[in-house]
Parts: C-alpha cells; sequence; structure tokens
C-alpha cells in the first residue's frame, strides 16, 4: 500500500512533464497509476474477506507515535476499489473529454493523479494524523480541481468556498483527533475502535470529528460548497463530487460507527442531520434547470441519505449503509460522466433547452436510463438491493429514531425518484414545444467509461448475494440484533413491507414527475429558510471587515506609535507589577564615592540639554559627554576594559556622527517642531525612566544568591588560562555570546555599505598605483615624493619638475585648501606606532585589560587619522584589502577557533594554550582562543573600515558628483605619480 | 544587596531623556535617543553588578571577593559595540533617507493607512455593486460564491 503511495507522488510530479510530450493521451498512461493500487487491493482480497486486517507500518516521528501506518480491512479495502476503480475510468473518460488545446492540462493531470492518490491514502490510513494529512491534501488538490478553470471568477470564488468550508471542519476534527488519540492512548484508528473510549472527553471528541466529516461531505449547513463546486470539469465532479471526497466524511462516520455509535446524540444527530440533508437537497434538487446541478443536489441528497444509514450503528444498517455507498459511487460518477458528454455535444446543460438528444444519442440515453435504475432503486440494480436493505434494516430496529429515519429517507426517496425523473425527461425527451437541439458528433471511446459504472451497478445487483457475504467483515463488527437473522443482500425476498415502502416511493415519485408543474409552482411559495450560502458570506465578510478594522486601528504606520504603544504597556505592566507586589527594600546607599557625584551630575545635565538642543552637532557633542562620562564611571567602578572601549568607541561613534550630519542642516526638527504633544511625550518618558529605576532598585534589592561570578575567575584562569576574567569570559566562558555578535557586528557593517554604495559592496575605487616584486620592494625602501607645484597647474615646456618630501601616499589628491600639513605630519609619524599598539592590545588582552575589541578599535582609530589626513584615496592606500575581505576572514578565524576543537574531541571554542622557552623571548604562552580574538579584532577593523570607506569616502564622493563647486579630491595623472629615481 | 542611588537616579534621567527624543519624528533625535538609551541600560547593567570593586583580573594577591562583578561587565562591553555598529547602520539609514527626499523624518507607512481606506471602499462598493472594482483582493471571488450558492437555493 506505502508503495502503491510512493507510485502516486512520482507519477503526479512526472504527469506535467508527461503531458508536455503526450498531450491528452498521457491519461491513458496515468490510469495505471490507480491501476497498481487496485492491483494491490485485489492481492489481498481473499485476505481481507477472510477478516483479517493486513497493516503496513513504517516508522516515522517514532518520539511522539507517529507512524506511517496503513492498513486494509473490508470497509478500507472497498472505499479503496471505488476510490481507485472509479478514479482509473474517469482517466480514461479524461483523455476523451478534453480538447488537445485544453490549457493546464499538465497542472490538472498531475493534480488529479495527487488528489487520487491522496484520497487512497485517506481511506487505507490507520495512524488518524496521517489520515488528516490525507484528509487536508484532498482538500488542498480539490481546491487547485475546482479552480481548474482559472480565469473564471465563479470557478475561483467555488473553489476557494469549498476549501475554506472543508478546512474549518478539517481543523475542528484534528482537535478531536487529537483527544480521542490522547484519550484513546493510540492513534491507531482500528485501536481505538475495537477498544473506544467512553465518557465526555470521547463524546467531545467524537462530536468534533463529526464536524469534520459532516463538512467534508457537504451535510446541512455545510452543503453549499458542493454546488457550487459544480464550476470544476466534469470528470472533477463525477470524481471529487460522487464517488471520492465527499465520501471521505461518511467513510469517517462508517470507520466509527462500530466503536461509537451507541454514545449518546450520536444516532439522533446523524439521523436527523442526514434526513435533513436528503430532504433539503431532494427539495432543491426537483427544481433545478441546470442537469448538473441536478446532479449536485442529488448528491448531496444521497450523502445526508447515506449518513442516516451509515451513521445507524446496527449489523443491518451497515451492510445496507456499505452497499449503498458502492451504488452511489456507481451509479452517480456514471450520470456525471454522461453530462459531460451532453455538455460537449449540445453546448448547454440546461434542460429547458435540450430536446430529442435522446434520438440522437441513443446508446447514451440507454447508459443514462441503466444508471438511474439504481438510484431511484428498480430492480435488477444494485441500488434496489441497497434501499430494500436500508429499509429494511430501519424497520426492524423497533426504535424511535428508526422510525423517524425511516419516513425521512423513504420521503427523500419520493424526491429521489422525481428528481430522478425529471433528469432522464430533460437530458433526453422530445419536448413539443422546445426546438430540436443541435448536437455535435460524438468522440469515440467517450461512452466507455459511463457504460462500466453504469452496467457495474446492474451486475453487482444481479450477484448481490455474493457482494453481501463479501461486505459482512465490516458488518460483523456490529452486534447482531437480539432474536433476529442477519439480513442478506438479495433481489427478491419475497413481499416484505420494504418491497411495499419502494413500491409507494415509486408512484409517489412519479406523481410528483407528472405534476411536475404544480410542484414547482407550490415551491415558489415555500420560503427558503435554509440559506447557509448566505451565512458563510456574512461569516467571511464579518472576518474581512474585523481584520481591516483591528489593523486600521493598530497599524497606524507611524513608528512614534508604535514605539509609544509598546512602552506605555511596559510601563503600565512591569511598573504595576513592581509596585504592588515587591517588599521594598530597606537600605540604601546614596553613593560609592563623591566622584561619583560629578560625574552623574553632568551627565544628566548634558541628556537633557541633548533633548533640548536645536542643533544637530550641539545635541551629537551632548550625547558623547554622556558616552565620555559612562567611561569615567566605568573606570572608577573598576572596570578598565569598559572604560577602554567605551572611550574608543565613543570617539569613533562621534566621527561617524560628523561623517553624516555635515550633510545635514544645521537645525533638527524644522519640519515637525520638538514641541508637538510634548507634554504626552515627556510623561511617557518620565514614565519609562522611573519604572526601570525601580526596576533597578527592586532587582538588586531581591538578590539573596551569590553572584555566580564568584567561581568565573577561577575559571578563567585555569580553565581559560588568562587573568583578565572579562576578556576570557567573552573569548571563551561565554564565546557563543560573542560569536552572536560578530555576527550582528558583520550585518551592520555591510549594511552600511550597501545603504551607502547601493549597487555593489567591492571598494572599486582607483588606489595609488603600487610597483610589486622585488623591484618594488627596493622602491619601497626609497621616500615618497610629489610634485612642487600646485595642483592644477600644468608644467611649463622650460620649467623643471621640482619634487618635495611627500608624508602621506594621497596626500595630494586633496584639494590644496583641505591639505593641513601638520595632520599629514602627525599621521606620518604617529600610524604605524598606534597599530603597532592595537597588536599589542590584542594579544595582552587575555591578561590585561584590551582585547580584540580594544584592539580593533584602536586600528580603527588609526585608520580614523589616515582617512581625516589624507582623504578617500588615503584611506585606500592605508588598507588595500577589500572590507568585506576584513570580515569574512575574521568570521573564519573566529569559526575556526570553535570549530577545530571539534576534530579533537573536544566541544566547539574549547580552548587550550602552549607554552615554551624561547632563548631570546623567556618563557612564552599561547592561548588557542587568541585565535578567536584575533578573528575579533579583524571584524572590528572591518567595521571601521566599511564605515569610513561609505560614510566618509563614498559621502565625499557623491558630495562632489552632486556639487562641482566642492574642494574635491581626485587622483593625480599618471604623469604625477613618478616616484623619485 | 542595594543599589548605589545616584547610578539608579542617572539611569532613569538618561532612560526618559532618551525615550523622549527616540519619540520624535527627526530621525537624527532618534538615533540620539537611541545611544542615550543604550548608555542608559549599560548603567542598568553596571549597577546590576553591584558596587564599586577592583578591576577583575587575576593576580597580585587581590581576592575575588573584592572584584567588581566581570559578567555585567562582559554583557557591556559586547553591548557597547553592538551598539556601535547599529547606530553607524542607522546613520547610514539618515543619510539615505536625506539623500533620497532631503527629509530627516520618519514617514508615516501609507501602506498601513490605506488599510482603512480600502475597507471603507469595499464597503461603499457592497453598498452600490454597479460600480464594482474589479480588484479588491478576494471580494471578488468572494461575491461569485455567493451568487452560486444563491442560484441554487433560492431558484
Amino acid at each position: 500500500m506505502l508503495t502503491a503511495l510512493i507510485v502516486f507522488v512520482v507519477a503526479s510530479i512526472l504527469a506535467p512533464v508527461l503531458t508536455g510530450w503526450l498531450g491528452t493521451r498521457v491519461f491513458y498512461l496515468l490510469t495505471l497509476v490507480p491501476v497498481v493500487g487496485m492491483v494491490e487491493s485485489i492481492r489481498r482480497a481473499s485476505a481481507v474477506l477472510d477478516g483479517i486486517t493486513v497493516r503496513e507500518s513504517y516508522s516515522w516521528i517514532p518520539q511522539i507515535g507517529l507512524a506511517l501506518g496503513v492498513r486494509l480491512d473490508v470497509l478500507s479495502w472497498v472505499m479503496s476499489l471505488i476510490v481507485l476503480g472509479v478514479g482509473a475510468l474517469v482517466l480514461v473518460y479524461c483523455a476523451r473529454y478534453f480538447p488537445a488545446t485544453e490549457p493546464a492540462l499538465g497542472r490538472f493531470a498531475g493534480t488529479f493523479i495527487a488528489f487520487a492518490g491522496a484520497m487512497y491514502g485517506l481511506v487505507v490510513a490507520d495512524d488518524i494524523f496521517l489520515l488528516f494529512i490525507f484528509w487536508e491534501a484532498t482538500t488542498v488538490f480539490s481546491y487547485l480541481l475546482i479552480g481548474h478553470y482559472t480565469d473564471r471568477k465563479a470557478s475561483r470564488g467555488a473553489a476557494l468556498q469549498a476549501l475554506l468550508v472543508t478546512t474549518a471542519g478539517g481543523l475542528t476534527m484534528l482537535v478531536g483527533l487529537v483527544l480521542i488519540a490522547v484519550d484513546a492512548g493510540t492513534p491507531s484508528l482500528t485501536g481505538i475502535v475495537r477498544d473506544p473510549p467512553g465518557g465526555a472527553l470521547a463524546s467531545t471528541a467524537i462530536f468534533l470529528i463529526l464536524v469534520g466529516a459532516l463538512s467534508k461531505s457537504a451535510l446541512v449547513p455545510f452543503h453549499f460548497w458542493l454546488p457550487a463546486a459544480m464550476a470544476a470539469p466534469t470528470p472533477v465532479s463525477a470524481y471529487l463530487h460522487a464517488a471520492a471526497m465527499v465520501k471521505a466524511g461518511v467513510f469517517l462516520v462508517a470507520a466509527l460507527a462500530p466503536g461509537f455509535a451507541d454514545i449518546p446524540g450520536w444516532r439522533e444527530t446523524l439521523v436527523f442531520v442526514g434526513v435533513f440533508t436528503m430532504l433539503v437537497g431532494g427539495w432543491r434538487a426537483i427544481k433545478q434547470q441546470d442537469l448538473k446541478l441536478l446532479l449536485a443536489y442529488g448528491t448531496v441528497s444521497q450523502l445526508g441519505f447515506l449518513t442516516v444509514i451509515v451513521g445507524f450503528g446496527t449489523r443491518d444498517a451497515a451492510l445496507a449503509g456499505l452497499s449503498l455507498i458502492i451504488a452511489h459511487a456507481l451509479f452517480k460518477s456514471a450520470l456525471f460522466l454522461v453530462v459531460g458528454v451532453i455538455d460537449h455535444r449540445a453546448g448547454t446543460r440546461d434542460l429547458r433547452k435540450l430536446s430529442g438528444f435522446g434520438k440522437r444519442s441513443p446508446a447514451l440515453a440507454v447508459i443514462a436510463t441503466v444508471a438511474v435504475i439504481s438510484m431511484v432503486g428498480l430492480p435488477p440494480a444494485f441500488g434496489f438491493v441497497a434501499k430494500e436493505a436500508v429499509f429494511t434494516a430501519f424497520l426492524d430496529s423497533g426504535t424511535a429514531v428508526g422510525l423517524v429515519a425511516l419516513v425521512g429517507v423513504a420521503v427523500g426517496s419520493v424526491f429521489t425518484v422525481a428528481y430522478s425523473a425529471r433528469f432522464l425527461w430533460g437530458a433526453f425527451a422530445s419536448k413539443p414545444d422546445t426546438p430540436q437541439t443541435e448536437v455535435a458528433d460524438e468522440r469515440p471511446g467517450i461512452l466507455t467509461s459511463p457504460g462500466i459504472l453504469a452496467g457495474g451497478g446492474l451486475a453487482l445487483g444481479l450477484v448481490a448475494p455474493l457482494v453481501g457475504d463479501a461486505l459482512s467483515g465490516y458488518s460483523h463488527g456490529f452486534p447482531s440484533a437480539a432474536g433476529q437473522e442477519d439480513y442478506h443482500l438479495a433481489l427478491w425476498h419475497g413481499l416484505e413491507p420494504a418491497l411495499v415502502i419502494s413500491v409507494a416511493t415509486m408512484v409517489l415519485g412519479i406523481a410528483m414527475f407528472l405534476l411536475r408543474d404544480r410542484v414547482l409552482r407550490a415551491q415558489s411559495l415555500v420560503p427558503s429558510w435554509v440559506n447557509a450560502a448566505n451565512g458563510y458570506w456574512k461569516a467571511m465578510r464579518f472576518i474581512d471587515r474585523t481584520a481591516a478594522r483591528v489593523t486600521a486601528r493598530t497599524q497606524r504606520g507611524s513608528l512614534s506609535f508604535y514605539l509609544g504603544v509598546i512602552l506605555l504597556v511596559m510601563v503600565l505592566a512591569v511598573g504595576a507589577t513592581l509596585t504592588l507586589d515587591q517588599p521594598w527594600p530597606t537600605e540604601f546607599i546614596w553613593w560609592d564615592f563623591s566622584g561619583q557625584i560629578a560625574i552623574a551630575v553632568i551627565m544628566a545635565v548634558a541628556a537633557i540639554a541633548a533633548v533640548r538642543a536645536s542643533k544637530r552637532f550641539t545635541a551629537v557633542v551632548l550625547v558623547g559627554v554622556t558616552g565620555y562620562g559612562m567611561a569615567a564611571l566605568f573606570a572608577l567602578q573598576g572596570a578598565p576594559d569598559l572604560a577602554f572601549t567605551q572611550v574608543l568607541v565613543e570617539t569613533v561613534t562621534l566621527v561617524a556622527f560628523v561623517l553624516v550630519l555635515r550633510r545635514l542642516p544645521q537645525r533638527i526638527g524644522v519640519a515637525h517642531p520638538s514641541h508637538a504633544r510634548g507634554w504626552l511625550r515627556a510623561t511617557l518618558a518620565i514614565g519609562v525612566g522611573v519604572t526601570m529605576a525601580l526596576v533597578a532598585v527592586l532587582a538588586l534589592g531581591s538578590r539573596i544568591a551569590d553572584p555566580i561570578s564568584l567561581d568565573l575567575a577561577s575559571i578563567a584562569y585555569e580553565g581559560g588560562h588568562g587573568a583578565n576574567v572579562v576578556n576570557v569570559t567573552l573569548v571563551d566562558i561565554r564565546g557563543w555570546d560573542t560569536m552572536g555578535e560578530l555576527s550582528v557586528i558583520i550585518v551592520a557593517a555591510t549594511g552600511v555599505a550597501s545603504l551607502i554604495f547601493l549597487d555593489r559592496r567591492i571598494d572599486d575605487q582607483p588606489r595609488p598605483a603600487r610597483v610589486s616584486g622585488r623591484k618594488g620592494f627596493l622602491l619601497r625602501q626609497r621616500p615618497v615624493t610629489e610634485p612642487a607645484r600646485p595642483r592644477g597647474h600644468e608644467l611649463g615646456d622650460d620649467e623643471e619638475e621640482e619634487t618635495r618630501l611627500a608624508w602621506l601616499l594621497a596626500g595630494r589628491t586633496l584639494a590644496p585648501e583641505n591639505r593641513s600639513i601638520l595632520l599629514e605630519v602627525t599621521v606620518r609619524l604617529l600610524f604605524h606606532s598606534i597599530i603597532v599598539v592595537s597588536l599589542f592590545v590584542l594579544f595582552s588582552g587575555h591578561n590585561a585589560p584590551g582585547g580584540g575589541f580594544a584592539g580593533g578599535l584602536v586600528a580603527g582609530m588609526a585608520l580614523v587619522a589616515r582617512y581625516l589626513a589624507g582623504g578617500r584615496y588615503e584611506l585606500g592606500a592605508a588598507v588595500t584589502i577589500d572590507a568585506g575581505k576584513l570580515l569574512g576572514s575574521g568570521l573564519v578565524l573566529a569559526v575556526g577557533a570553535a570549530l577545530v576543537p571539534l576534530f579533537f574531541g573536544a566541544d566547539a571554542l574549547t580552548s587550550t594554550w602552549f607554552e615554551a622557552e624561547l632563548w631570546a623571548l623567556g618563557h612564552v604562552e599561547f592561548v588557542t582562543s587568541t585565535v578567536f580574538d584575533a578573528g575579533v579584532y579583524l571584524i572590528i577593523i572591518g567595521l571601521m573600515l566599511d564605515v569610513l570607506r561609505s560614510l566618509g569616502g563614498e559621502v565625499d564622493r557623491q558630495q562632489e558628483e552632486d556639487d562641482p563647486d566642492t574642494p574635491n579630491e581626485r587622483m593625480p595623472k599618471p604623469a604625477d605619480e613618478k616616484v623619485n629615481p | 544587596m542595594s543599589a548605589t542611588l545616584i547610578l539608579v537616579i542617572l539611569m532613569a534621567i538618561m532612560y526618559a531623556s532618551g525615550v523622549y527624543l527616540m519619540l520624535e519624528r527627526s530621525m537624527t533625535r532618534v538615533v540620539l535617543g537611541f545611544l542615550l538609551v543604550g548608555n542608559a541600560t549599560n548603567i542598568l547593567i553596571l549597577v546590576m553588578g553591584g558596587r564599586r570593586g577592583l578591576a577583575p583580573i587575576v593576580g597580585d594577591g587581590s581576592s575575588v571577593d573584592e572584584f567588581n562583578d566581570p559578567l555585567p561587565q562582559a554583557f557591556i562591553l559586547t553591548a557597547i559595540v553592538i551598539t556601535f555598529g547599529v547606530s553607524a547602520f542607522l546613520l547610514a539609514l539618515i543619510y539615505r533617507s536625506w539623500r533620497l527626499s532631503q527629509a530627516d523624518e520618519l514617514q508615516d507607512d501609507p501602506e498601513d493607512l490605506a488599510i482603512a481606506e480600502r475597507d471603507a471602499a469595499v464597503e461603499e462598493e457592497l453598498r452600490h455593486p454597479d460600480a464594482r472594482d474589479t480588484e479588491v483582493d478576494h471580494l471578488d471571488e468572494l461575491l461569485a460564491a455567493r451568487e452560486l450558492g444563491d442560484k441554487g437555493e433560492q431558484e
């Protein structure tokens, strides 16, 4: 069975490709796919009919008890034959039905096969969650099949409606399935039914499952999706809406009935809903003018009929129900296929326009008549046998519910006879006042499938006792009625009450048909009390409207609004909790040392002044003051690493701000003055400040245990082999945190570069030319010179080129008014020293304040100096590597340091150390986490480089581009850049 | 343990100033507010580390009890650098916005604002079905489904 499912999957994937090669003939090939499954079922026939349940199971997610468990018992065996057999015949029909020019035929073929596979999986699945997956798969594929004509609004609408209704039912069912699986302790359907749990929980679960089943089988109040789904191509209607999908719900009821038919409410609910559906469907079918809609409402009616009998839960009812499922699948799909032929040949399905079709197409008329005989339940068709069995089962039950069911289905059968007669008359009769229909030629072979299906219904009737024996394996799952013999399927049971009822329904039905004009008139007087489609419409509009209004209320499109809401919730929730619940700390320390007061006052004044500042640079500098204040606090608190890093970061932040803000106007907030809704914002801001103060005081006040960091020092010193606890924490103990941080930094650096450079990240700006090789090495040892004449001054013929010593490689690229010789000299003297210092900071960081972050920032400062003194070409000359490559190699080092320990069987990021006595250097140690720190160092340099390149160099270039008057930088012409020989 | 109140007050002032700035429309002010809130948060973590202590560097006979708590320090170090990365990104955003539209302001998102109007438009169309616009989400499909249903149910 699992093999057959795999064949379905593969075939559905290949089908579109095959359709490209074979056209409509692909359907003949695809017919083989369901046949594979049928062969499997037939091969198992003797075992299954002997009462053995054939199982296959493949472990899927054992941790939660999910398995790919499938089984064949009599019920699923019969269902699999229906699903696959009708599927194969409909595929044959498709080959003749669709013209070669049909658009999207490949998609249709693939979806159809996928649907058939899902349906097959549904009936054989034993694990109820697997069953649910197939159940939802049929929903999704039916959506695609109903919406086959994607250009038709009605088709899309019907597909959407079917999808939403059946999915809503399916989700309800899922809740029930979970409940029942937990209650029963097994997800196996056969296991649950064999040993059904009782009690309120199980009943709730079963009724939730019934909601899913009823929605899938289009029972009132979910019935409305089925007639709408007639927008699908006819083969889809014949398969999904007669034999397969709508039977899924009935199948589930039938599968659960042996275990749960006796729980309170089950029988009453199903009989009531079923009878009501049968009557509503039949009533509406009588008045339809479209043959396909007539069949659709007839199907709704029959599904109600099936639900009544299948859910009734006695041995005789079970036998009758399963027989009726078979009979219905055969005659209803045959009739849909007949309607497809009529539609194609006459160009209409409207029975008011059809006339004399039977004379033109006698074979089709015969097939339709044979199918209708089974539908109305005339001997010798199988439909007759099944209907007799149903009547007898209700008669013999001797209960009030049984009586209601009997009367209901008898009246429903009268309607069935009436609309069946109307169908035959409408499709094939010659109507005196209607012109004869123009009929196109029949496509050869198109009658095969409906013929076999209709003939099958007749043939099974002739061998009814054999069929009855075969099905008894299912019905024997129910207890036999006390003191009665089991019912046996047969064409002739003698003059029994059931036969009398059959004859009566037939007579009344024919009478209704003959008096159809009066019936129609009477119908138009009765108001339609059930308009579920309108309910669906209202529900959907309600959801739409609510969604739109909620969105419009909450998503105002304003960042300040969102922030305000978030902060308000924080103030109210956190603030209220803290004020109400906590015992207040009684001890306070005002300050640790008097210097703290001075620093705090300066920072507070700067922060408040920054709020009020109206000029950009003022505000930036004031915020910078708080930053440097932080550094002072850190230093005095006992955190030299933090102080060091903070000073460096604050400086580069200032530089970055200045680089950007030089392009913006001097004053802030001209368009939106700061005082707009100022009080509101101030209140919220103060609320946040107070809340955070409460958090700080209470959090610290409620601390009773020793901090875990008391152990950090020994872990760092002994495990990480470093004296600087903070640095070892970063690169070793909590290395994963740092790894995450590095990723953030790489993303931020890349983001900065791509926001400014837009199209590409690679630095392709020209750089001062370099000579490589041995000659280049020698050349680089000589002093660099530049022409002494002013830039832009062309050399006259008689002038001798004079040169002077250049302090920077690209100093001459700056406009003369931007050059500062003092800066150039300073940078020239300091640059290399700073780089060496940065390396020292990097490597000493393990034991003294410093490390990769600080080292990288120091090196970054050196780059800042080069850029400020010599402009963007100087920056290019200082770092010839692309920033992206720096970031990347830093990440490689860091990840390498994390991964290499894995090869030695240790956890990721584990560090070790090597020590040696070297004669010149003395005792030397190397800790492997230094490699990680070096990665950090490179990534920070990459970040700095990206910031300078983007916010500095590229912004310069764009400014020069926008405004030609700006003093510009440019590369010297080749003649200029002579190196002193 | 008890908190150092002067630091808590400073933190509250910086949070308040930062939040006030972040609720502005000027993007420069938002970024400055972001920096202030970042600094305030670092003070919060610092306060959690307890009172002033020695630098957490093993050696020289200093004992673990005298250290300022190293774990909050490691967190703050991470926070400082990330704040720089993020503010650089925000600065790039400011520059980009300025270069494209000469605006240093947070604009309201027109798509979000349009939702309410679109809902009103749908209601209007339902009231006057003749003037129906053909492209309002899946409204068309819903209407088609309703018509199909009504056709069978009310005929």
